[in-house]
């Protein structure tokens, strides 16, 4: 950009050299480009009608019932006195005060009051059940539907067998832990290695699509009470309704903190490169390093 | 070329600020418009028409025993109605009291506590789930609702049973704020739907909704009204106070607690 031939059409051309070889693959569908927009939107909503319905009660129990009575695993607590209110997350024995984003944060008029998760987190902000309860069971049957669609397609088209499932090369424990310590030294594959999922990744997909998604599903599912009289198996799957909306919470962290990881590795892989991939299907492929 | 991934990169960081600035400052303006809430309601008539489907052969929700009781069942709500005759009422231990039962039936009647205990009961110990999130279990006894709906017999015509309470939840002067719910046949003739007049062995309590309250096991806490003073038959209930079917309907949530 800086090479004045290029802005000076009469300067003297200078000797032809090869151009490198840009290699552009097409990497993602259609149909996987349009489910992971969606899934980003669906979830991301489903995050925060998700704090809302939890800040109705802020606590979690295991077992068969658990209500105010009853001892919680975790909570987002505000002790002290009312004009000056801690905010406190306990986790077992242990408390942490995290004054101003859980357990006490600013209300609509700007004081200290006691609420779970702040109110920019949540959908709608103000403390209002019904209608995070509106939004969080519209989304999750956009999340369902929008899944059964990429299960079927995935299945159908080969995009499971081919770029998700873990081949025998793949799981050799030598190649796990190249893949682990590429990763540590933040070093991305490139050439023929970056046109496929490396095995910490398919690992990650595969964790969210079989694991993390059904779970926090069927999970979500052993909370309605109408659910449970059809289907009496989800209540000894999860060991009771508390305990499902437990591992529903516990999901949900886990899938913030795949997003976390994944986001972070859009960064690090070339953000512009891997975003147009994700929009427009195209891919730059990484060339070689040299040596 | 350069100037193509300068716009591509100027397009997503539009996009990203946009949407972050939806999700981070929730832009209730546009979440909270009313053709996008009208939107998102219909997921309830899904929600409603999915269960029904799976619940066509009427199963039983769980029933517990005596041992996996709550050590406390939370009473939520009203735990203490204020009205003159509600007082009146429980200071003579409920002699006087009579349900009354009427709307689109063939003979409306009234029950007093020693009718409804005449009548064939039930009791099972069940989870109590509050649609805000907490569980309880809990034993009772009652009258399953549809021997009383028998009794006075339903109109072909009748499509929801409302329950009319005797506790005012905002102790308004004009009565908006009295509490009352509603459910359809379908949920008012399953076996578990039942009128309580005892809790783990014991009449009622005040706190719990005595001397009678509903019991309707498929569905979130707040659709079991408690202190039900009389039972109506109808075909719909937009004209009855907010329109909505109950009085947390009212106030935002959905018909069907279902789910």
């Amino acid at each position: 950009m800086t090479d004045a031939s290029l802005a000076d059409p009469a300067a003297i051309p200078l000797p032809p050299r090869p151009k490198p070889v840009r290699e552009v693959i097409y990497r993602h569908t259609l149909l996987v480009r349009a489910t992971h927009w969606i899934n980003v939107l669906a979830i991301s909503l489903l995050l925060m009608s998700g704090m809302q319905i939890f800040n109705a009660h802020p606590r979690l129990y295991f077992g068969q019932y658990g209500a105010d009575a009853d001892t919680p695993w975790f909570e987002l607590a505000a002790k002290g006195p009312d004009d000056k209110p801690q905010g406190v997350l306990r986790l077992g024995g242990l408390e942490l005060n995290t004054t101003g984003v859980l357990g006490v944060s600013k209300g609509p008029d700007g004081q200290p009051a006691a609420r779970g998760f702040p109110r920019w987190l949540t959908l709608p902000n103000d403390q209002d059940l019904g209608t995070g309860r509106r939004w969080h069971f519209f989304l999750a049957w956009t999340l369902v539907i929008n899944g059964l669609v990429y299960v079927a397609w995935g299945f159908a088209s080969g995009h499971f067998r081919r770029d998700l499932a873990p081949t025998g090369a793949d799981v050799k424990p030598r190649h796990i832990w190249r893949s682990i310590v590429d990763h540590a030294r933040l070093k991305h594959p490139t050439g023929e290695e970056a046109k496929r999922y490396n095995i910490l990744q398919k690992f990650a997909y595969l964790a969210v699509i079989v694991v993390l998604v059904p779970g926090i599903i069927l999970t979500g599912l052993t909370m309605s009470p109408g659910i449970d009289a059809a289907f009496p198996w989800l209540l000894d799957l999860f060991g009771g309704r508390p305990t499902a909306r437990s591992i529903h919470f516990m999901c949900a962290n886990l899938i913030v903190l795949f997003v976390i990881v994944h986001v972070v590795e859009v960064f690090l892989a070339g953000v512009v490169n891997e975003m147009r991939s994700m929009i427009t299907g195209r891919y730059v492929v990484p060339r070689e390093h040299a040596s | 070329m350069n100037r193509r991934i300068v716009s591509r990169r100027g397009l997503i960081g539009t996009g990203a600020a946009g949407l972050s600035g939806l999700l981070l400052s929730g832009c209730d303006r546009l979440t909270g418009a009313p053709s996008v809430q009208h939107f998102i309601g219909h997921a309830q008539s899904l929600s409603l028409n999915a269960q029904r489907l799976l619940l066509a052969g009427q199963p039983l929700a769980r029933e517990y025993t005596a041992k996996d009781l709550s050590p406390m069942f939370k009473a939520n709500g009203t735990s203490m109605p204020t009205s003159d005759d509600y007082q009146t009422l429980m200071n003579s231990g409920f002699a006087d009291y009579r349900l009354k039962v009427d709307g689109l039936v063939g003979a409306p009647a009234s029950f007093s506590l020693a009718d409804l205990r005449g009548l064939p009961s039930r009791t099972q110990i069940t989870r109590h789930d509050c649609v805000e999130g907490w569980s309880a279990i809990g034993g009772w006894t009652g009258v399953p609702l549809h021997h009383v709906l028998n009794k006075v017999g339903v109109l072909p015509s009748a499509r929801y049973v409302v329950f009319h309470c005797a506790d005012d939840l905002d102790d308004s002067l004009d009565g908006s704020g009295q509490y009352y719910e509603s459910i359809d046949l379908f949920d008012a003739y399953h076996p578990q739907t039942i009128l309580a007049y005892a809790m783990n062995g014991a009449p009622l309590a005040v706190p719990h909704g005595a001397p009678l309250r509903l019991r309707v096991e498929r569905q979130l806490g707040y659709k079991h009204a408690k202190y039900v003073m009389r039972i109506e038959l109808v075909e719909r209930f937009d004209h009855m106070q907010g329109g909505k079917g109950g009085y947390w309907e009212d106030r935002g949530y959905e018909w069907y607690g279902g789910i």
